[in-house]
């Protein structure tokens, strides 16, 4: 079986992001960048499942600017076979990229498609949900279980009631989830050798793809800020206070 | 123009944010149907109908929709859209996992999780964890639209009458199976409807001592909240997580015992009107959104807090 596994690069989530005085959008320029945590979640799992011999060919992917092969890179390090690298230097909404995903599927022709369930930048959780109908395949969104049988994959769900379990019929999408395993991280000779790993090139012009975005943004802008509080000093004042001052007890 | 909103239940009862996604359905346009799709679910479809907001109510029984796959459900709403300029369901675990499908059937790009309707094309909705609120325009004929429920108040429940329609259920692909669901009862309210919530994180140290943060909320009446941390390390079940991937929350009051206060922690409750912290690091993060904070260690001050609660004479429900 072969797995595509999708990989987004995204502002690292220990950034504190500052919002850009013009309301365009958010700094970027010198701002540590990394994969998306549930991406990682999606490339160890993939890798498990090679390790397992129930899978044998693992391809990571990744839709954007040049530096989008660095996370490519890093999901080779941790054991992807092939990269993918589709070139862009412009925005696309997970509409735009479901396309893209689906001209690939359709050329490498996996068993399943693996990816996180959410973006931490735009926080849309749609890709992945997207690519499912276009290619009118099952989905198991929300993951944190897998287990991969011959024809189908049951997996566990994480849901607002608790946890569902759900077999999806292969071919399937499958979004991660962060509990779904602790992604392991590359050794120093590990890296070395995913340079010498293959990676594909292609420019997302060349896909024929109408990739307009349709949604407009008018701006983006700081979120109203919480007045600073105050320090108690023990559990009667604080008592005190949420009774009389707060008057929420 | 009108709406058509996808109701969450599960064949027996209502789920609660289904209210909240009507009142803002509402502020895009007054002409709001709800689909109710499920199987053996015609008191949902009259609980529904006595919400004054809703103008009509589509109802679909079928066993292919006592679930809610997904594949199932998705073509049903697809079908349905043809008449509507939008289509709206809560941004929760339910809508995140069909709306895109239909949007992508429909060739539509998704606005998700939107706290605001500032017309009916343009909606602000949080990105970077709600560190930023986006302002953005839909230039598609038809819209699908997720929403955050806790950005907006319960719909009224009783008054209205709107009629009740019987529609067709379409094909499925039957390339999904429905296995189990397993269900955190708790005698607690919910974690999205709670008037206060109290949460614990790694500070708490194990599972047994979350006993401390539950006997908490049950004094007041509060539902038990926990951060990613939490979660991680097995201290609690998955549903009880607060946070940019977990639960928004947005209570009147919300108490943080032992969480640092992760940027991906706060995006799911700085939102609350009240804020307490209760954490032994006086540089913690979370003091930066707290009202009140109490630089304590936890496993003195919760006991204390416990008696001094015990003191007071009446705690409101």
């Amino acid at each position: 079986m072969k797995i595509l596994v999708a990989v987004k690069r995204v502002i690292d989530y220990n950034v504190q992001i500052r919002v850009k005085e013009d309301g365009s959008g958010v700094h970027t320029d010198n701002v540590k960048m990394s994969t998306n945590p549930p991406d990682d979640n999606a490339v160890e799992e993939s890798v498990k499942l090679k390790e397992s011999g129930k899978v044998k060919e693992v391809i990571a992917i990744s839709i954007g600017e040049d530096k989008a092969q660095e996370t490519i890179r890093k999901a080779l390090a941790v054991g992807a076979d092939k990269g993918i690298h589709v070139k862009t230097d412009s925005y696309i909404e997970p509409l735009g990229i479901a396309k893209i995903l689906k001209k690939i599927v359709e050329k490498e022709k996996p068993d399943m498609v693996f990816l996180g369930k959410q973006a931490i930048d735009d926080d849309c959780n749609q890709t992945g949900q997207m690519l499912a109908a276009m290619l009118n395949w099952p989905q198991a969104t929300f993951t944190s279980k897998v287990n991969l049988k011959d024809k189908s994959i049951e997996i566990v769900r994480e849901i607002d009631e608790g946890l569902e379990t759900i077999e999806v019929n292969l071919p399937a999408i499958v979004s991660c989830d962060l509990r779904l395993n602790e992604p392991r991280f590359a050794s120093l000779p590990n890296i070395m050798k995913a340079k010498k790993k293959p990676m594909e090139q292609i420019d997302a012009k060349d896909l024929s793809l109408d990739l307009t975005n349709r949604i407009q943004q008018i701006k983006v802008e700081e979120p109203p800020k919480r007045k600073a509080g105050i320090k108690v000093a023990n559990v009667a004042e604080l008592v005190s206070k949420l009774k009389n001052e707060a008057k929420v007890l | 123009m009108s709406v058509l909103l996808i109701a969450e239940h599960d064949n027996s009862k209502l789920k609660p944010f289904t209210l909240n996604a009507i009142t803002a359905a509402s502020k895009i346009d007054s002409e709001v149907h709800v689909l109710v799709a499920g199987t053996n679910c015609e008191n949902i479809t009259k609980e529904v109908s006595s919400i004054p907001l809703v103008k009509k109510v589509l109802w679909c029984d079928s066993p292919n929709y006592q679930n809610y796959l997904p594949e199932n459900l998705a073509p049903l709403v697809t079908k349905t859209a043809e008449k509507y300029d939008h289509i709206v369901a809560s941004a929760n675990t339910f809508g995140k996992n069909f709306m895109p499908r239909v949007a992508a059937a429909l060739d539509i790009s998704q606005v998700s999780d939107i706290i605001k309707v500032s017309s009916p094309d343009t909606f602000v909705r949080p990105i970077y964890a709600g560190n930023a609120f986006a302002t953005v325009k839909s230039n598609d004929k038809k819209k699908c639209v997720t929403i955050r429920p806790t950005s907006f108040d319960p719909a009224e429940k009783t008054g209205g009458s709107a009629q009740i329609e019987k529609i067709e259920a379409v094909d499925v692909p039957n390339n999904s199976k429905f296995i189990k669901r397993e269900e955190t009862k708790s005698e607690r309210p919910e974690l999205g409807t709670a008037r206060v919530v109290v949460s614990g994180g790694r500070g708490l140290e194990s599972g047994e001592n979350f006993k401390l943060i539950t006997d908490i909320a049950d004094k007041l009446n509060a539902a038990v909240g926990a951060s990613r941390a939490a979660v991680d390390a097995g201290y609690i079940s998955n549903d009880h997580q607060v946070g940019q991937t977990g639960k928004v929350v947005v209570p009147d009051l919300y108490i943080a015992v032992g969480i640092s206060g992760a940027i991906q922690h706060l995006a799911g409750m700085k939102e609350s009107k009240i804020i307490v912290a209760i954490n032994k690091d006086g540089e913690a993060p979370i003091f930066s959104v707290a009202d009140y904070g109490l630089e304590a260690d936890l496993f003195k001050a919760l006991p204390e807090f416990l008696a001094e609660l015990n003191k007071l004479n009446t705690i409101q429900k």
